[in-house]
């Protein structure tokens, strides 16, 4: 094997869902990957492995962001939360509930990215961030569905669950106001 | 995907000390690592500048801002100065990519990323961006979201940033650190023109790193706009960032610039210099829009492109115009 095709490894550890994981990695290993291989959480999906179907969406530092497209090596210390970790004590979260109850996936592959999209979707809101749908970027953005569809555009279903997914964060956003009130 | 070394940079300094031939600096990896998988780009080390300390928004003296390179397009976006002071910029960000992208992507990222020509993304077609001296398929074959202004013979990709157009009608001005120093590169000198040299996207020399964009300040109405494929998460075929001042209905100062025409951000200097001094009514700025389209050279599928781009202008600035009269004191007052 020639330098040109001998692989680098480095040592990072990763926060990920509370317990933390000293490992070597392959510099060209994305998050997605070391999660899925490394770690054996597979609930992270690889769709289009080019940060356009959202499938590999997982939380970093509390921030959605695509896995596929991060580097694992980068990412040394970060604190990483994947849909395994959005349960607490064997409760689901409220975005979970909202997308039984509301029957929001049909064949589920895309369903774990987009909890995990939407759960930093509604954080983003909750911060008072603007989407490109917000008409006054002074104000703060109420969630309608225009807002939910254009802030989740980061992540296809193609089985078309899409009417149930908004149906599903309109409640989640509902119950996350009535919380904070 | 070639194997590479990881660095991480500790100060912008040290980040320069790290580069040598094969080297890129990585930010948030969203256009990078995507190209890296495709073959397309193949560094040898990365030199990762995103932690380094240049992730918030300065006021300048004059009333402006300093944006820090390693800043996230969603910070930048969400910010309330941004939002207030330069609309256009927050709304060109927004208008860019998916929630989850603009949270990894930085600011000096967003302004580096590469064309999606889907020739120059292909390493089994020939491109002379990719690959000098391979030819131009995209000039007979699919080419109708590509340039119809300032192209060559060598290539017509667009640039693909819609901040960077917002940028260039603010006349932003890039803060680069490179081997010699300190310079400060005016946003519509930042990207180039393809010529004969499509593999340059922009004037930067090997080991230059963007440290920060410098806004001065706007006031007066600002929108951008983007017309696109689908609603959302989609490049523009035509974007505007437009900012209109009227004074008793005549143009006292106007900026526009145009996005997915181009191999940079088309600065509409011909159509501010035709609109200058000018009534603010639909005429003017159908003139102006004219004026400006005059030079395009459209390829045999994007024609389409003129006359979106004139009714983009057209539109854009009535509105603007229009907010501006809503908003005026009343006949004789100035300010």
């Amino acid at each position: 094997m020639d330098s040109e095709s001998t692989p680098v490894h480095a040592d990072i550890t990763l926060v990920v869902n509370g317990r933390e994981h000293r490992l070597s990695v392959d510099t060209r290993a994305s998050l997605l990957d070391v999660l899925r291989e490394d770690l054996g959480l597979t609930g992270s999906k690889k769709g289009c492995d080019h940060g356009q179907c959202g499938a590999c969406t997982i939380l970093i530092g509390g921030r959605r962001a695509n896995g596929c497209l991060a580097l694992a090596v980068a990412h040394d210390g970060a604190d990483i939360v994947t849909v395994e970790g959005l349960a607490r004590d064997g409760r689901l979260s409220p975005v979970q509930e909202a997308f039984i109850e509301q029957d929001a996936f049909q064949c589920g592959y895309c369903t774990p990215g987009q909890l995990c999209s939407a759960t930093g979707m509604l954080d983003e809101a909750g911060q008072g961030w603007p989407s490109t749908v917000t008409g006054d970027l002074g104000s703060e953005p109420v969630l309608d569905d225009d807002e939910i569809r254009e802030r989740m555009s980061g992540n296809l279903c193609r089985c078309g669950a899409y009417v149930g997914i908004v149906a599903a964060l309109r409640e989640a956003s509902r119950r996350k106001e009535a919380a904070e009130a | 995907m070639r194997p590479f070394t990881y660095e991480r940079a500790t100060s912008a300094e040290d980040a320069l000390t790290r580069h040598d031939g094969e080297t890129y600096y990585l930010g948030g990896g969203t256009n990078l690592v995507d190209l890296m998988r495709l073959g397309v780009e193949t560094p040898a080390r990365l030199v990762d500048v995103a932690h380094l300390p240049y992730d918030e928004i300065q006021l300048t003296p004059d009333g402006g801002l300093l944006i820090g390179a390693a800043m996230s397009n969603s910070a930048l976006a969400a910010d309330r100065t941004v939002r207030e002071g330069h609309p256009m910029l927050a709304q060109a960000v927004l208008a860019g990519a998916s929630g989850q992208i603009r949270n990894m992507a930085t600011v000096g990222g967003n302004l580096l990323q590469r064309t999606r020509c889907s020739y120059f993304q292909d390493t089994a077609k020939p491109c002379n961006k990719r690959d000098p001296g391979t030819g131009c398929p995209a000039r007979e074959g699919e080419h109708h979201n590509l340039a119809i202004l300032g192209h060559s013979e060598a290539c017509v990709a667009t640039q693909p940033s819609d901040m960077a157009v917002a940028l260039s009608a603010l006349d932003a001005s890039v803060h680069v650190l490179g081997r010699a120093g300190e310079r400060t590169i005016p946003m519509d000198e930042f990207h180039r023109l393809p010529d004969n040299e499509p593999e340059r996207d922009t004037v930067l020399e090997p080991g230059d790193l963007v440290t920060a964009v410098e806004v001065p300040p706007l006031g007066m109405p600002s929108r951008y706009r983007k017309v696109r494929e689908r609603a959302s998460f989609a490049f523009a075929l035509v974007s505007i960032a437009a900012a209109l001042d009227v004074r008793e209905g005549a143009v006292r100062d106007v900026r526009l610039a145009l996005g997915g025409v181009a191999h940079k951000p088309w600065r509409a200097w011909r159509a501010e210099e035709a609109l200058r001094g000018r009534p603010a009514t639909r005429e003017s700025f159908l003139r102006a829009a004219e004026a400006e389209l005059d030079a395009a050279e459209p390829l045999r599928d994007n024609a389409y492109k003129v006359p979106l781009a004139r009714n983009l202008i057209v539109r854009t600035l009535t509105e603007l115009a229009e907010r501006a009269e809503a908003a005026e004191p009343g006949e004789g007052t100035t300010s």
